[in-house]
């Protein structure tokens, strides 16, 4: 079995072995130290300071330092790509340091499509003023005009003479200040920036690298696994504690309230651990309420809406010809293929946490209020984890992780999620509700009303411990506080297209854990929105294409869906080519993107497939091409099982979906052929585009399924069964 | 309770001292230190653990270790190093066949076991030799092209 240093000699084991592990990647920079590595380092407090984003060491290296998370989504690549653009240094110099309290600035999130537009940008412009103030300290000491220099991988040069960038620094910090006017290289220099340049991490993903923080493995690590009630807010009245303390391998069962944790020397004596503790300990239930089947009523009952959008004069009014449809969402998973996963050391120096957070500095935060320490005690480290796609149990895990590192300090501790934690306490997509209702008058829309139901989009952590589910189960439980923000929920709820209406939003507060799940409420509204133009485009016997350019003005907007047309053989005249439409800009902001869907109907069996999407996106200047449209085609598979498959279910007792038989989702029998489609434009600046697929191929199954089969189905997820099969 | 069991994995033999009921996945990762194989689901419905057993592609999560003395046991590990990336792999690669790659140790596995038995794999075939492997990411028709181009790697 492993060593297991005990507590007196731990430090010079970690001395001993420290060494050897500096080599393992994931801990480029020594592994346990609340400070950052290397002399004298550490973030700059002002991100203003160029040296808070690029380090030039003397070796020739140069270190980006971003606090924005890889999530799988590229975004190591697409940045050192900006920055090496910028700087005109090859990439094989250019290495990246991600979200670290201890060495990165405070980016906050890794979400909403924004790391390109956001921390990408801020690249460029730390880039660009770096590359601005060497070619002035190159000029004065080459005493030439810097005119006539020019830079080819870092060398600065007239032709005769040159100096290197790292030959100014001589290992020093770069002096200066982000310029706000600095001038960055025209689209038209650039020779790395729109290139598909590959991704290395795939490299050590496919060879069995360490590449998660699932793989950290530290000296003295022990295993630990929490033992989540059986419900949210169920309360434990029995737990055998005397005979789990006695299992081979248990170190501490820890427990605070209905917070059970139990650490063990191997991971399988805490999986072990836990089985006991599921089978012999005892819970004081507490109901789920509304179950599945009242949850639309109930939602609907919340009558009082605030307004979104009006343009309209006057209040909506119905008459005969109105037409009115109601859609509906359930609640849908992150459902990461690798369960939530983190590690914890708390000692002298304070707490330790390696997690695959989206935001190490609100996880920080959030962690001193639950923990009581202060914030510079705690260094949160990011790893990269199983994708994410949004707020799933990641800060949860660290949370649990902290607590038991907290209560047997000393040594790292590693939880990892099981399965059903994973399935069961994420905190899920929440269910929707939205009530549309149009007026047509000479093949235009007159007038337009949303109506929509939501719970919450976002109860990230951001400083408040009653966030995370295991501060909620504490003895002195902390408070949830689900906060004011909720604009998620209307997300993309205002059409793009010109015509009157008004946008009335309601907040509902439901029964089930509900945060950012990939595209927050524009998932669903785009659903609606975009199934009901079609409504609308057949009540008039419109084609759903031209009816829609009819009523957009934006361009930009007209030339995806003209193009997405035109690659998927779109036929205006044919009712029954299976296919499907559907457009949106996500946020109405940021990239653009139309998909056509086609549907093959099995009227035998009763039931259908997608055989093929084709989808344009417009993400204005492209970074890397091919990440685009790996993340493009990721978005349009991922939606399209949500818009299949996926529906969490749960009853009074609890949870039901807590596997992948009973929370079924996408396999390669479903998928269909992808063809993505970028209108490159190189002069605009960057568009977020992670998300931009997730409501327009939800919208476009629909609208295919009517296409193919008549039925026109609202509710989420369209399987089947649903089909009225006796219409055809 | 532990006993001495005798695993043979990638070649070599190793004595390792657990449970005889614990899945081989926690003795490859957190005895022979080998990360490829994943936790998933831990009840055989997602493929992220996926070995090779005599050969043929299986999930290693739930097989107790007493029950793989003798058996040939393959990870993606021995498939090839990060310098020297054999066919398949370097497959992936080139076709970027990944986002967040949680789930490419079982994709490759399985690409592995389908590829010894067929080397010529069509469309559908390709499908459902890998229908045990999820993925959440959506890379699924990026892996299917990286097979196909890993069978037409592996004839010249």
């Amino acid at each position: 079995m492993s060593a297991y240093p005990s507590n007196a000699n731990r430090r010079s084991f970690l001395k001993q072995t420290g060494r050897i592990l500096i080599g393992f990647n994931l801990l480029p920079l020594g592994f346990c130290s609340l400070q950052a590595e290397g002399e004298g380092e550490g973030p700059s407090s002002d991100k203003i300071n160029i040296d808070s984003w690029i380090r030039i060491g003397a070796d020739g290296q140069v270190t980006i330092l971003t606090g924005k998370m890889e999530l799988g989504q590229g975004i190591k690549t697409a940045i050192m790509q900006i920055a090496a653009e910028e700087l005109d240094v090859h990439m094989d110099r250019v290495n990246i340091i991600i979200a670290d309290t201890a060495h990165t600035p405070d980016e906050r999130y890794t979400s909403g499509s924004a790391s390109i537009e956001g921390g990408g940008m801020t690249i460029r412009k730390a880039a660009a003023s770096a590359r601005h103030i060497l070619m002035d300290m190159a000029a004065k000491k080459l005493d030439l005009n810097k005119n006539i220099l020019s830079v080819a991988d870092g060398v600065v040069s007239d032709g005769k003479s040159s100096i290197s960038y790292w030959e100014l620094l001589t290992g020093k910090r770069l002096e200066g200040k982000l310029l706000d006017e600095v001038m960055v290289k025209a689209p038209a220099d650039y020779s790395l920036v729109g290139t598909s340049y590959p991704r290395k991490d795939i490299i050590d993903m496919v060879s069995g690298g360490e590449v998660y923080v699932q793989d950290l493995k530290l000296p003295g690590m022990l295993h630990a696994r929490v033992y989540r009630p059986p419900s949210y807010a169920a309360k434990a009245t029995s737990v055998p504690g005397e005979i789990v303390n006695d299992m081979p391998g248990v170190v501490k069962l820890v427990r605070n309230g209905n917070f059970i944790g139990v650490i063990a020397k191997e991971e399988f004596q805490a999986v072990k651990a836990l089985q006991v503790l599921q089978a012999e300990s005892k819970w004081e239930q507490s109901s789920l309420y509304p179950t599945q089947d009242l949850l639309l009523a109930k939602m609907k009952e919340q009558a009082k809406g605030e307004e979104v959008e009006k343009t309209l004069k006057g209040s909506f009014s119905s008459n005969d010809q109105t037409i009115h449809a109601l859609y509906t969402k359930p609640y849908q998973m992150h459902a990461s293929i690798g369960p939530s996963c983190a590690l914890a050391l708390f000692d002298d120096n304070g707490l330790m946490v390696w997690s695959h957070t989206q935001g190490v500095y609100p996880l920080r935060k959030t962690l001193a209020d639950l923990l009581d320490l202060p914030e510079e005690a705690i260094r949160v480290k990011g790893v990269p984890g199983a994708g994410c796609y949004g707020h799933n149990g990641a800060d949860d895990v660290a949370a649990d992780a902290a607590i038991l590192a907290k209560a047997y300090p000393g040594f790292p501790i590693r939880v990892q999620w099981m399965r059903y934690d994973e399935h069961a306490w994420e905190p899920y997509g929440s269910a929707m509700a939205f009530e549309l209702s149009g007026n047509v008058k000479n093949g235009k829309i007159s007038s337009w009303q949303t109506k929509l139901w939501s719970d919450t989009h976002s109860s990230r952590p951001g400083g408040k411990a009653g966030h995370f589910i295991a501060a909620r189960s504490l003895e002195n439980p902390r408070e949830f506080d689900a906060g004011g923000y909720s604009a998620g929920s209307y997300r993309n709820s205002i059409p793009l297209y010109d015509f009157p209406r008004e946008i009335i939003h309601h907040k509902y507060s439901g029964p089930l854990r509900t945060s950012a799940l990939r595209s927050l409420g524009a998932y669903g509204n785009v659903f609606a929105l975009e199934s009901f133009m079609d409504e609308l485009a057949y009540s008039i016997q419109e084609d759903p294409v031209k009816f829609r350019l009819d009523h957009l003005k934006d361009e930009r907007a007209k030339d995806v869906i003209r193009m997405v047309a035109d690659k998927a053989g779109w036929d205006s005249g044919d009712r029954k080519s299976g296919m499907g439409i559907a457009f949106a800009q996500y946020k109405n902001t940021a990239a653009y993107l139309a998909v056509v869907v086609k549907v093959v109907a099995d009227y035998i069996n009763q039931t259908y497939r997608i055989g093929k999407m084709t989808a344009v996106i417009d993400a204005g200047q492209v970074i890397n091409p091919d990440g685009l449209r790996n993340q493009t085609e990721g978005g349009m598979l991922q939606a399209a099982s949500w818009t299949l498959f996926e529906e969490v279910k749960y009853d009074e007792s609890g949870i039901t979906s807590t596997n992948w038989e009973t929370y079924p989702i996408m396999r390669f029998a479903s998928v269909p052929e992808i063809d993505v489609h970028i209108i490159e434009r190189s002069l605009e600046k960057p568009l977020g585009a992670g998300e931009a697929a997730q409501g327009p191929v939800g919208a476009a199954i629909a609208n295919a399924v009517f296409n193919a089969t008549g039925s026109r189905l609202r509710d989420l997820p369209l399987r089947p069964e649903k089909i009225d099969w006796n219409k055809l | 309770m532990s006993t001495f069991i005798t695993l043979k994995v990638n070649g070599k033999s190793y004595e390792i001292d657990v449970p005889p009921d614990m899945p081989l996945l926690y003795a490859l990762r957190n005895n022979l230190m080998l990360n490829g194989p994943k936790y998933g689901c831990g009840i055989e419905r997602c493929g992220s653990c996926m070995v090779l057993l005599d050969g043929k592609a299986e999930p290693s999560c739930m097989k107790p270790c007493s029950d793989l003395e003798g058996v040939d046991i393959t990870t993606i590990e021995a498939l090839g190093s990060r310098d020297n990336l054999s066919p398949l792999q370097e497959a992936f690669v080139d076709m970027q066949a990944a986002q967040c790659g949680y789930c490419i140790n079982g994709m490759i596995i399985s690409a592995k076991s389908l590829l010894d038995q067929n080397p010529n794999p069509t469309l559908p075939e390709i499908k459902e030799g890998l229908q045990r492997v999820l993925c959440r990411c959506g890379s699924q028709s990026r892996i299917i092209d990286a097979v196909l181009l890993a069978a037409k790697k592996l004839k010249t």
